[in-house]
């Protein structure tokens, strides 16, 4: 009987499946809320009084500091340099006076060390960019794996790995394709939508060399259907190419997690715990792309990069290009302030992105978007029971029970929460938003993983 | 600046919150309800009204009690007032539904720890104690109805729902040797007219509880709902599903088990309760399975006509081990 019954059951879920085809299975839909800057072109900050720097703004081995108080430094001047493989430096993003080394406010939560430049107003580059690019063609593959290490290059989508080790596999892993993450989709957010229709060419030129570096035969850039004029302006541009194909997904969040992008565009599946490079596949960011050519074709190192700032807490949303360490006050300044006193500051999107308590922080290597909302969108709601209606379950990309992992997290069971996958939620939020009953079921499922971390660490 | 708003991501939620799905829930039950009152009468009216004032009272008293946030507003206990009062017989005495709603509240819900904590449908348990308790109140149906008895043969027969008189009829067939001719002739001619009622069915010109006679209005009502992502698929069609096809296997017609007694009411109502049913997708099927053969169970072979409230009550007690043993498997595992 029981035999009879998962047979058929898994019959149910084989038919499902191939009916599901190119999405993930889950997701959920707010509203995009692109409207305020995605069709506002790409600015240029103006250049801040002073900049803060963290030395930590990837995922890895912290970089050494270089430089001293009191030094002058110039714009693209390396500040730091990374001691280990899994480390990225830190670059000076204009030129001027080192006025502090010392603890400030980490965009990412607590104090990170920072370098704090003030602003000589020359902006007087260390390494000024050649007139023509550089032919990269000729360039080894090793010499553009460090030339992308040198230039600071991390994951520009939020997560900042460093890029030169995700395009290191071993050697028993070949990569067949590249996927370029122009997803976007967290609400709000057009940093990458506006470079994918600004910087066309130079973002296919470095999936070029990204292509070249892995030796990757095909190409796929995943874009949202949402940003139909970013579609049709890849599509034109890659006609030429038969490597590289345009795939327009559905709009549904987390569309731009890696692995459902990886599911989208290739029906494969990242093996829990696993990488995409397990599959044969890489996902880089668009806004990664753009880094990259960057600095292999004229040198410049990662000192600048888009930032959205948008919200109903803004004046006048725009799309900025702007320097790293540029504090967040000034940025928002720059789109005419705050409409209220009472607002919520977002590092990021609002499914992902962490609130501020203040907007002294700097913009650093991931971030995509500033993102203030007024009173009316700040959700403050009490948490009600859980009624068990099973959305969270219905909606997760990730195929877990958040309302069983919340509630073990909740009683300190952290042994049954790995059980039921605590460890391999993507945090992407969708069951707290779903939630009729306002669990912060995925904030139990992030503080689970710190306490099991500190377990771990105990042992 | 005079405020800074923190707090854990995501700052965007679905507007969808437990008060406006009770909501939603209760304003699809009503049509069924005014079928009800058109059907036996104003007294439906009364029941009903009791046991949701008294549903409600109870969850006001108990949470006073307890010391607890009251929590009346969220629309819940209406819910279980209502459904207790549906699954009444239509000429109760009113004292019937303020006991049952007092059960249901307060220990079919409120002793476990309010919403969210009941192992078991209030409603249920409010109508398993009725049912226990004052069994000729729950299990006489006298209410005239509008039009006429739909089928012939069941004013000689006490209980006049159309599944009492099918238990009744297939006693008398199983057993046709100890009878007069006459009567095992009468037995067959009453079982093809109840098979031949669909319409009557469907509509709800039938007797029974108040507000299980409509399947039209209450499958409507399940459409909304489903159309709204307020309740799923998965157990309305597994437990119907299941229904049609064991009967058939049995040699009874499918049709007539679907549409007769409380099943459309509990299928799409009770069994989808969200509290206390499975949040896995395998779970809620084989929820809605197990559902189905009780049901069936009950109605060939137990001691009621009708199985569907039981067969719910006793699934509910299953589905945390549902639950366990139907965990989806992790993405990329």
């Amino acid at each position: 009987m029981n035999i009879i019954a998962t047979a058929l059951l898994d019959l149910v879920d084989l038919i499902a499946g191939s009916v599901r085809s190119r999405a993930f299975s889950g997701g959920v839909h707010p509203e995009d809320c692109k409207h305020y800057t995605e069709h506002k072109i790409i600015e240029q900050c103006p250049l801040p009084d002073y900049v803060i720097i963290p030395l930590q703004q990837h995922i890895g081995a912290p970089s050494e500091c270089l430089v001293e108080k009191g030094m002058s430094v110039k714009t693209g001047q390396p500040l730091s340099k990374s001691t280990q493989f899994v480390s990225v430096p830190v670059h000076a993003s204009i030129s001027g006076r080192i006025a502090a080394i010392e603890k400030r406010p980490h965009p990412g939560g607590n104090q990170s060390l920072s370098i704090v430049i003030e602003n000589d107003g020359k902006d007087e580059w260390f390494d000024p960019a050649p007139d023509t690019p550089i032919d990269t063609d000729n360039i080894d593959i090793d010499d553009l794996k460090q030339r992308i290490q040198d230039a600071g290059i991390a994951g520009m989508g939020g997560a900042s790995f460093p890029t030169h080790v995700k395009l290191s596999p071993p050697s028993d892993k070949p990569i067949d394709v590249i996927i370029l993450n122009g997803v976007e989709c967290e609400p709000y957010l057009t940093a990458d939508h506006r470079l994918m229709l600004e910087k066309t060419d130079e973002i296919l030129k470095g999936l070029h060399i990204l292509m070249r570096i892995v030796r990757a035969k095909k190409a796929i850039i995943g874009i949202e259907k949402n940003k139909a004029d970013a579609i049709q302006l890849m599509q034109k541009k890659t006609k030429r190419w038969k490597k590289i194909s345009v795939l327009p997904l559905p709009v549904k969040y987390p569309q731009g997690g890696e692995k459902q992008l990886i599911r989208a565009a290739l029906k494969r599946q990242v093996p829990a715990g696993g990488l995409p490079m397990d599959i044969g596949c890489i996902v880089q960011n668009v806004a990664t792309a753009l880094a990259v050519y960057e600095a292999v074709a004229f040198r410049k190192p990662l000192i600048e990069r888009i930032v959205t700032v948008t919200g109903p807490g803004i004046t006048e949303p725009k799309n900025f290009r702007a320097r790293i360490g540029t504090p967040f006050h000034h940025l928002i300044t720059a789109s005419g302030g705050y409409t209220t006193s009472d607002v919520k500051i977002i590092h990021g999107g609002p499914m992902m992105g962490i609130t501020e308590l203040s907007d002294q922080v700097p913009v650093i290597k991931g971030t995509s978007g500033i993102l203030v909302l007024d009173q009316s969108v700040s959700d403050l709601s009490r948490e009600q029971p859980c009624i068990s209606c099973a959305r969270c379950v219905d909606v997760c990309p990730m195929k877990l029970m958040p309302n069983r992992i919340a509630s073990f997290v909740e009683h300190d069971r952290i042994d049954e929460a790995v059980a039921y996958g605590l460890s391999h939620c993507i945090e992407c939020g969708s069951c707290s938003y779903i939630c009729p009953a306002k669990r912060h079921l995925v904030h139990y499922i992030k503080h689970g993983k710190a306490l099991l971390v500190r377990k771990r660490n105990s042992s | 600046m005079n405020q800074r708003f923190i707090s854990a991501s995501p700052h965007i939620h679905d507007n969808l919150n437990i008060q406006k799905i009770m909501v939603t829930v209760i304003i699809t039950l009503i049509p069924a309800g005014a079928w009800a009152i058109y059907l036996f009468g104003l007294q439906v009216l009364w029941i009903t009204l009791t046991a949701i004032v008294s549903a409600v009272l109870t969850e006001f008293v108990c949470q006073k009690i307890m010391k607890r946030p009251v929590s009346i507003l969220d629309g819940s206990a209406v819910l279980t007032g209502l459904l207790l009062a549906y699954n009444l017989p239509p000429d109760v005495p009113l004292w019937i539904p303020a006991v049952g709603s007092l059960v249901a509240v307060f220990i079919g819900k409120q002793i476990f720890g309010g919403l969210g904590f009941n192992p078991m449908n209030p409603a249920l348990i409010g109508r398993a104690f009725l049912m226990a308790s004052w069994p000729v109140h729950m299990t006489v149906f006298d209410a005239p109805l509008r039009n006429n008895m739909p089928v012939s043969g069941i004013d000689s027969v006490t209980g006049a729902t159309p599944l009492a008189v099918f238990k009744h009829m297939r006693e008398i067939l199983i057993h046709k040797s100890d009878l007069l001719p006459e009567q095992v002739t009468q037995a067959q001619q009453t079982m093809a007219e109840l098979n031949g009622a669909y319409m009557k069915l469907f509509i709800g010109q039938v007797g029974g509880c108040i507000g299980e006679v409509s399947a039209l209005l209450l499958f409507l009502g399940g459409c909304y709902l489903l159309y709204h992502h307020i309740i799923s698929w998965k157990i309305p069609v597994a437990y119907i599903g299941t229904v049609m096809i064991l009967t058939t296997i049995l040699g009874e017609n499918p049709l007539f088990h679907a549409l007769s007694g409380g099943l459309f009411l509990g299928a799409i109502y009770m069994a989808t309760d969200m509290v206390t049913s499975p949040v896995t997708f395998r779970g809620r099927l084989l929820f809605g399975v197990g559902c189905g053969i009780l049901t069936v169970v009950i109605r060939f072979w137990g001691g009621y006509p009708e199985g569907v409230s039981y067969s719910i009550l006793l699934m509910n007690l299953v589905t945390p081990l549902l639950d366990k043993y139907t965990r989806p498997k992790v993405f990329g595992g």
